[in-house]
């Protein structure tokens, strides 16, 4: 399947064109069939290149496709190419796999939408986009991607826009991920200035051979961090995220958690060899911003109570996790933590959209309760999810986080006690969400008086197109850890490491060596550290939420993020926007005033010279007098002609 | 020099408008319907030549094709010399395609039918001009036409504006002219001071001129400045820009269209024909000031047009933005610059020509261009709504779209030379996805109150017009390729020749020799 990798973006392609000419005509459900159909092709596509991929020798696990020549001129060459190997195959079977799942799920959500099909038109044009980006065999087909996944979540966030905030959302994420892109093409321009080229093997080649500087690497991977920054959500511009929470909730699932969020840290691993040459604190960064992200945001999750800020700020949390093994060279774990938190935090989004579904798109868990008598599947299944993010063995976000943390021990203790705090948070905040959603009592029938339009007001299950993927997700947040599981005595040799094994080839220069070091030989002892961690974080949430022996710690600062929101907010409407009218005023008043001024200054002194022109005879025959007078007086008694 | 030029294609090409216009204007009074029929047959005559040439356009060459030379005052070496070249190719196109759109596809809205007569000659003439322009090779023929442009605009403005146009109309007119009296002044003093420095003739030739006059560097400079005057009025750079609002403004839409399209680029086109060209010394030396106006243009244009009220007034100030990377490409000195520089005023014309068209309509339906009286059109409009957002999303420079490529070469080009102007220049990117961004969400989106409710959708004719906008912004997005190879080795000839004339090298970077990356050896 590899000759036909082509196949896995074009499918997607063709659903997208599809809708737009015959969207209308196809309708509700038929535009939706013919999307999740398309996503589910180009996952069968990548499924046979995986298993194309995996029959060939390690080394040569590798292959490109070009379509054609996109940007020629002189010395720069750029092809619309393809990249499929393993990294890029890994990527595509989640962004497909779980896209698929998503595209049948919305299926149910959307139903009843008067812009059923258009829904559906931007989620096929967003999983073209996203497939460019991790197919992308060089840096700017990976920015093609990159741009029209921003511009697909811009769309999508304000699906509905006659909501003020949804507008607000789209606008806001779309502009500070322009921030973001500002550095990737600057990473850009210096790559090609360095070696002429900005295609990933080039790029990579270079910094393995050691033929680009390390200056030029520091350059290159901290404004790559920028975009990174700006895509996934990190401090000091994840701020978008939370308020991308206004898009339908498929879209917070498939592009607000499962996948495009965890572009940058696909990003960064593709670019590992470049983090790798440059200069030691560049990595550093990197991971003190994860790191820093990671607590940050899980001190917000703790006090908010509308059901999808949770997740969202989960998500900015869980993303920079993943920065932290970026940065601390855990780029297998990185990814390893991608997929296992695109199954559970996939999982919990759908979950959390088939409770606003039921209770009638109501969002805040203060009015939530008890609902796992009425809503069982999904109920189970988030059950599922929050086990898995809270890390609880075995369920697949246990072994990523833990790999993850053992990497951060061996590269600074530091780094290492925040991660572990952000694990205990998270078990915490995550409890808290099950506890005031599923359990305790029913806060709903109290409230039922709101909604009264529907006279009788009862959550409900979701229908089974909607319950499906929420029981395939829940089963791969079950197991998913056994893609990449630790060398343990029980674990079979077979079941090791799969992941690294076969990642290897790509992150082979980038990858630090975990092997010899003190964390290595003590990895029980903090697995074991890292469960209690859990258990803590649980066990507390529980006594607060469910028995009831605590008050609740819900500070107005961080339901409010630390105000930082309203600090940027407050800036960008206070300063900024007085600096921008200045600038405005001083255009029209200053620039334009000077021309304006010049104009005015002609014309009066045009307006004194006209009213010599009087017409009378007398008039002029004084002026050729006066003037007849003045020469001679000149040549006379200036110049002494006589 | 070409194997077609039995056919004097660019001479007709000027001529057929010009021609036009005359018998519009001797078209009987009484039947005004004559106007537009022979105005849309002569406009879309030359749409078709133009898209002849370029099919029979020779892309491995950076010379000038399709050349008609004809001697017209011999005495003072004035010729009819016309020629077109990769960088004029694809704005004599672009001429040729926008007139007839903006004569089928916008209605004048004259209450009295006997106006069309005027309106449309006047398009026609302008359309003469403006193509005479692209491809004069005669400084002496370029300024006449250069000049000829002014005329028709004046009148259109003047005659078909809205408010303010009577103001605006004649502060476009006086701003330029003062620009062009430079200019001419600077071409009496070139061909003079050559013809006693090594030519030995008086020519107005710009190719003798400039393969064999060679200057002192002060007095190049001084005759180089001249130029640049008059273009950077034209294109305009900061702080030469502020008749450029209130020109877009007032116009007609037909004019806005006409104006940002292709009248801008006579000011870019310039600096590469006659500045890089004519004067490469002084060109290379004034090149700081240069990048730094361009650089100033682009963050001052996209903050000014930030917060503008009115939608054609935000525009405008785009456009400013917009040409601030056509310049600073262009005095950038590498091909992939210079090459983005001429796909961008390509692409600048198409976009902004098409987000003027729907201003048009916009104005046209609700009789304001004031976004505070907009709001919530898509939901009313979705069609109209999304050909909006298709031509917006080029304008911000989005991957996929015609925008971007222009865009990224001039970034990535002049990166190699100005490193540090481009870092700035980059945040432009930003503030243009701000500005529409912000201008989409309070036009487009929102709830629509009772005035905007009944605001009609897109009609066949208006999708007709616009789809050949969008046609070429998504085509050009992703196959660049057809235009930039035709583009370039034009661009390469004129690097080559400001290296030769000031010994200036070409930064190429080249891809450093990999063995194959990936752990070949372990």
């Amino acid at each position: 399947m590899l000759d036909v990798i082509w196949l896995v973006p074009a499918l997607p392609l063709v659903g997208f064109l599809t809708i737009l000419l015959l969207g209308r005509r196809l309708g509700e459900p038929g535009a939706g069939y013919i999307a999740a159909a398309a996503v589910l092709g180009s996952f069968l596509v990548t499924v046979g290149a995986f298993f194309d991929l995996l029959s060939m020798d390690e080394h040569h696990r590798e292959h490109v496709s070009v379509l054609f020549s996109w940007v020629p001129v002189s010395s720069l060459q750029i092809d619309m190419a393809l990249l499929a190997d393993p990294l890029s195959i890994t990527m595509a079977l989640f962004v497909t796999g779980i896209g698929f799942l998503i595209h049948l799920f919305a299926i149910g959500y959307m139903h009843g939408d008067p812009k059923f099909p258009k829904f559906f038109l931007y989620l096929n044009l967003f999983v073209l986009s996203m497939l460019m980006l991790v197919l992308g065999e060089n840096l700017l087909v990976t920015f093609l991607g990159w741009e029209g996944v921003g511009a697909c979540s811009y769309f999508l966030i304000s699906f509905w826009h006659t909501r003020e905030s949804a507008a607000t959302a789209g606008k806001k994420a779309f502009v500070t991920n322009r921030i973001g892109d500002w550095g990737v093409m600057l990473a850009m321009f210096l790559g090609f200035q360095a070696v002429g080229s900005v295609s990933y093997s080039a790029l990579n080649g270079a910094a393995e051979s050691g033929a680009l500087a390390s200056s030029t690497a520091t350059g290159i991977a901290l404004l790559l961090f920028v975009g990174a920054a700006g895509k996934s959500a990190q401090l000091p511009l994840y701020l978008w995220l939370p308020d991308a929470m206004e898009g339908p909730t498929p879209v917070s699932a498939l592009i607000h958690a499962a996948t495009m969020v965890t572009a940058g840290v696909f990003l960064m691993t593709r670019m590992n060899p470049v983090i790798a040459a440059s200069a030691d604190y560049a990595p550093q960064i990197i991971a003190w911003v994860g790191a820093l992200t990671a607590l940050f945001a899980a001190t917000i999750a703790v006090a908010q109570h509308d059901i999808k800020k949770v997740l969202a700020y989960s998500t900015v949390s869980q993303l920079g996790y993943m920065f932290l093994a970026v940065g601390t060279g855990a780029y297998v774990a990185a990814v390893f933590h991608m997929v296992t938190h695109a199954f559970f935090k996939a999982l919990m989004f759908l979950g959390s959209g088939s409770v606003i579904h039921g209770m009638h798109h109501e969002q805040d868990m203060r009015r939530m309760g008890a609902l796992r008598t009425v809503m069982p599947i999904t109920a189970g299944t988030f059950i599922v999810g929050w086990l898995a993010i809270a890390g609880v063995p075995p369920f697949a976000g246990f072994w990523s986080k833990d790999e993850i943390l053992l990497f951060t021990l061996a590269s600074s203790p530091v780094l290492y006690v925040i991660g572990l705090v952000t694990a205990v948070l998270t078990a915490f905040y995550m409890t808290r969400q099950v506890v005031m959603v599923f359990f305790g009592e029913a806060r709903w029938e109290s409230h039922a008086d709101d909604h009264g339009a529907h006279g009788e007001f009862r959550p409900h299950e979701s229908p089974p197109i909607m319950l499906v993927p929420l029981v395939v997700l829940a089963g791969l947040s079950m197991v998913g850890g056994v893609i990449q599981l630790p060398s343990f005595g029980i674990i079979p040799d077979g079941w090791r490491h799969r992941l690294e094994d076969w990642l290897h080839p790509v992150v082979e220069p980038g990858e630090a060596v975990i092997k010899g070091t003190g964390a290595y030989d003590a990895k029980s002892w903090l697995a074991l550290l890292a469960i209690a961690c859990a258990a803590l974080g649980i066990a507390a949430a529980i006594a607060v939420y469910a028995k009831g022996r605590a008050k609740p710690f819900e500070p107005e600062l961080l339901a409010r993020g630390w105000r930082y929101d309203e600090a940027i907010s407050a800036f960008m409407g206070g300063p900024g926007r007085r600096a921008f009218d200045a600038v405005a005023r001083f255009d029209s008043q200053v620039v334009d005033g000077a021309v304006t001024g010049t104009a005015t200054g002609v014309r009066s002194v045009a307006e004194r010279l006209r009213r010599g022109q009087t017409g009378f005879v007398r008039n002029y025959s004084a002026v050729v007098v006066a003037g007849v007078l003045g020469v001679l007086i000149w040549f006379v008694i200036i110049r002494g002609v006589l | 020099m070409h194997g077609a030029a039995d056919f004097p294609l660019l001479s007709m090409l000027v001529m057929v408008p010009a021609i036009g216009s005359l018998l519009v204007a001797l078209s009987p009074r009484r039947r005004p319907e004559y106007a537009k029929l022979i105005a849309t047959v002569t406009s879309v005559g030359v749409g078709a030549m133009s898209v002849w040439m370029l099919r029979a356009f020779d892309s491995h060459s950076g010379d000038f094709q399709f050349v008609s030379r004809h001697p017209w005052i011999e005495s003072w070496g004035i010729s009819w010399h016309l020629g077109v070249d990769g960088i004029s190719l694809f704005l004599v196109v672009l001429t040729g395609v926008l007139f007839p759109l903006a004569i089928v596809g916008i209605d004048p809205h004259n209450d009295d039918p006997r106006r069309d007569k005027p309106y449309f000659a006047w398009l026609l003439l302008l359309e003469a001009g403006v193509m005479g322009s692209f491809v004069s090779l005669d400084l002496f023929l370029f300024f006449v036409f250069f000049e000829i442009v002014l005329v028709p605009m004046y009148f259109l403005i003047g005659g078909w504006g809205y408010e303010g146009r009577v103001g605006a109309a004649t502060k476009f007119f006086l701003y330029t002219m003062l620009g062009s009296a430079f200019m001419l002044v600077s071409i009496l003093a070139t061909v003079f001071i050559a013809s006693a420095n090594g030519l030995g003739r008086i020519t107005f030739d710009l190719i003798e001129l400039a393969e064999g006059a060679s200057f002192a560097a002060s007095t190049g400079r001084w005759l180089f400045f001249g130029f640049a005057i008059a273009f950077a009025v034209k294109v305009p750079v900061f702080p030469l820009h502020t008749w450029l609002p209130d020109a877009h403004t007032q116009a007609p839409t037909a004019g806005s269209v006409v104006l940002a399209g292709v009248m801008l680029k006579l000011g870019t086109y310039g600096f590469l024909r006659f500045g890089l060209y004519l004067f490469p010394e002084a060109a290379r030396w004034s090149r700081p000031l240069w990048l730094t106006l361009a650089v100033i243009g682009i963050i001052y244009g996209a903050i000014a047009a930030t917060m503008q009220g009115d939608l054609k007034r935000l525009v405008a100030y785009s456009s400013v933005a917009h040409l601030g990377f056509i310049v600073l490409g262009t005095f950038a000195f590498t091909s992939q610059a210079i090459t983005g520089s001429v796909m961008q005023m390509v692409n600048h014309g198409v976009s902004t020509g098409a987000l003027f068209l729907m201003v048009g309509m916009i104005y046209e339906r609700r009789h304001t261009r004031q976004i505070a009286d907009l709001r919530g059109l898509q939901h009313v409009a979705p069609v109209f709504a999304a050909a909006f957002t298709v031509v917006m999303l080029s304008s911000i420079g989005v991957p996929g779209l015609n925008g971007f490529v222009g865009e990224y070469l001039i970034l990535i080009g002049s990166f190699l030379t100005a490193r540090w102007w481009v870092v700035v220049a980059a945040t432009g990117v930003i503030l243009a996805a701000l500005y529409l961004l912000w201008a989409y969400q309070r036009v487009f989106h929102g709830e629509p109150d009772e005035e905007n409710r009944s605001f009609p959708e897109l009609r066949w004719r208006e999708g007709m017009v616009l789809l050949p906008f969008i046609g070429i912004i998504v085509f050009t997005g992703i196959y660049p390729k057809p235009m930039l190879e035709r583009i370039e080795p034009a661009v390469h000839d004129l690097i080559e020749h400001v290296s030769e004339r000031t010994g200036y090298v070409e930064p190429q970077p080249t891809a450093v020799s990999v063995d194959d990356g990936h752990g070949e050896g372990e």
